[in-house]
């Protein structure tokens, strides 16, 4: 996230003061971002330094100093809005690197501890469903917001899943040494698992 | 007491060779107000699950506690009065008929277990209207939208005195944000005391449950924890 670029995205609709920023990003992000009033000014006066937004006088930063956008600032900020988010990169993945581990680790059930980053991944998800649940309707940022999270956090439950059953996949065909195609273990955190043993699962 | 409790339930297909374990030992205890969702990939077993405890099939080993109805106890006849009036059923197609409206869709299982049409009918308006179809009562579901249509199919499930709720994917073929409002409607109700059950293999309509329970293979493998509460997430912020 970009506060640099959202705070001259609020000052394209006029010129206003630090403490108004500060809350208008907050209000806008569904409060979501908590922002501190230090980081609105040092950004505030990096801006200002490098000619994309201007102030009313010299004085020092104060709740009374207003900033307006330049046409470089508002020149910057279309620029921005189109350019497109490093999305090209291969990402090292943190979860893809610890399955791709697990699957080497003598004594590592990979279907466990598949099992243990999908509970933690859907129980965020619970959590921010929960945020929107009790979200006013009409407050369509913070719907955003979260969408966004939701959105990403079920892309890694999907790669998790496709995961569990290209491994299964494998090991049945004896490609790849992967410990059992039975079904994933019982984890220690798991109330509800009826049985821990008998790893021969059912067929269907 | 449990609105609903699976004891040890299990189901099996075919002999011999041809034998399937579709459930294994399987646990569950479901409360009144509560919603679970199971979740699991194709072939895991979550609608057979369901089906059993909706008493749709019996199982082939354990026990299915409704209220405090132990369902192995009862006739075929009582069962069928149970699914009458106790148990309610979201398909993913809807499973609407066709020939009627949509309030006598939804009037028709007060009507078959005998409740008069005029306080039947009047049963399904106050259902119709909760879920915000006022107007559309004396519609046919093919002059419905496929969320209004999936909306009359949770009215039909919870009207008159229905305590437990049980909706195999929901959500069926509607877009997210759809999706999104089925899972509301079927929050609201279990808000009301009704017990819900949820399966699906779609994490975001899994993670509106209360709890979230894993099943793989016929076995429930894991569930989620009791939630903090989301002031933690907006405390700690996204890492970016």
């Amino acid at each position: 996230m970009s506060v640099r670029h959202a705070l001259l995205a609020l000052l394209s609709e006029g010129p206003k003061y630090g403490l108004q920023l500060r809350h208008e990003f907050e209000e806008r992000t569904g409060e979501v971002w908590p922002l501190n009033v230090g980081q609105v000014y040092t950004t505030l006066q990096r801006l200002e330094r490098d000619g994309l937004v201007e102030s009313d006088n010299d004085a020092e930063a104060s709740a009374q100093k207003a900033f307006r956008l330049t046409g470089t600032g508002a020149a910057e900020l279309n620029n921005w809005l189109r350019t497109p988010p490093d999305l090209s990169s291969p990402p090292r993945d943190e979860l893809v690197i610890k399955v791709l581990v697990a699957t080497r680790v003598p004594g590592v059930d990979v279907h466990d501890v598949i099992q243990t980053h999908r509970r933690h991944v859907v129980q965020l998800m619970q959590e921010w469903t929960r945020i929107k649940r009790d979200a006013p309707a009409q407050d369509v940022n913070l719907a955003l917001v979260v969408d966004a999270e939701l959105y990403r956090l079920d892309s890694v439950v999907r790669w998790l899943d496709a995961a569990q059953s290209r491994l299964r996949r494998s090991a049945v065909d004896g490609e790849v040494p992967v410990p059992s195609d039975g079904p994933a273990r019982t984890t220690r955190t798991s109330p509800a698992a009826s049985a821990s043993t008998a790893p021969t699962g059912a067929r269907r | 007491m449990s609105a609903l409790q699976l004891s040890r339930v299990s189901k099996v297909y075919g002999r011999g060779a041809s034998e399937v374990h579709a459930l294994i030992d399987v646990d569950l205890s479901v409360d009144p107000g509560e919603l679970v969702a199971v979740m699991g990939p194709s072939g895991s077993g979550k609608s057979t699950l369901l089906t059993i405890a909706g008493s749709l099939e019996e199982p082939s080993g354990g026990e299915v506690t409704v209220g405090d109805v132990p369902l192995s106890r009862l006739s075929r006849n009582e069962r069928a009065a149970l699914r009458r009036r106790v148990i309610g059923y979201v398909f993913q197609d809807f499973n609407l008929l066709a020939g009627l409206t949509a309030a006598e869709n939804v009037s028709l299982p007060l009507e078959l277990d005998g409740t008069s049409g005029k306080a039947a009918r009047a049963a399904a308006l106050e259902a119709l209207d909760q879920l915000g179809l006022p107007d559309q009562a004396d519609r046919f579901p093919d002059e419905l939208s496929g969320g209004e249509r999936q909306r009359v199919a949770i009215a039909r499930a919870v009207v008159g005195q229905r305590r437990l709720l049980l909706a195999d994917e929901p959500s069926g073929a509607l877009d997210s944000v759809n999706g999104e409002s089925v899972m509301r409607l079927v929050r609201a109700s279990c808000q009301g005391g009704v017990a819900g059950v949820v399966v699906t293999h779609d994490a975001q309509l899994a993670a509106w449950a209360d709890r979230v329970v894993f099943l793989r293979d016929g076995r429930i493998v894991d569930q989620t924890a009791e939630q903090d509460g989301p002031e933690s997430l907006l405390e700690a912020g996204p890492a970016r």
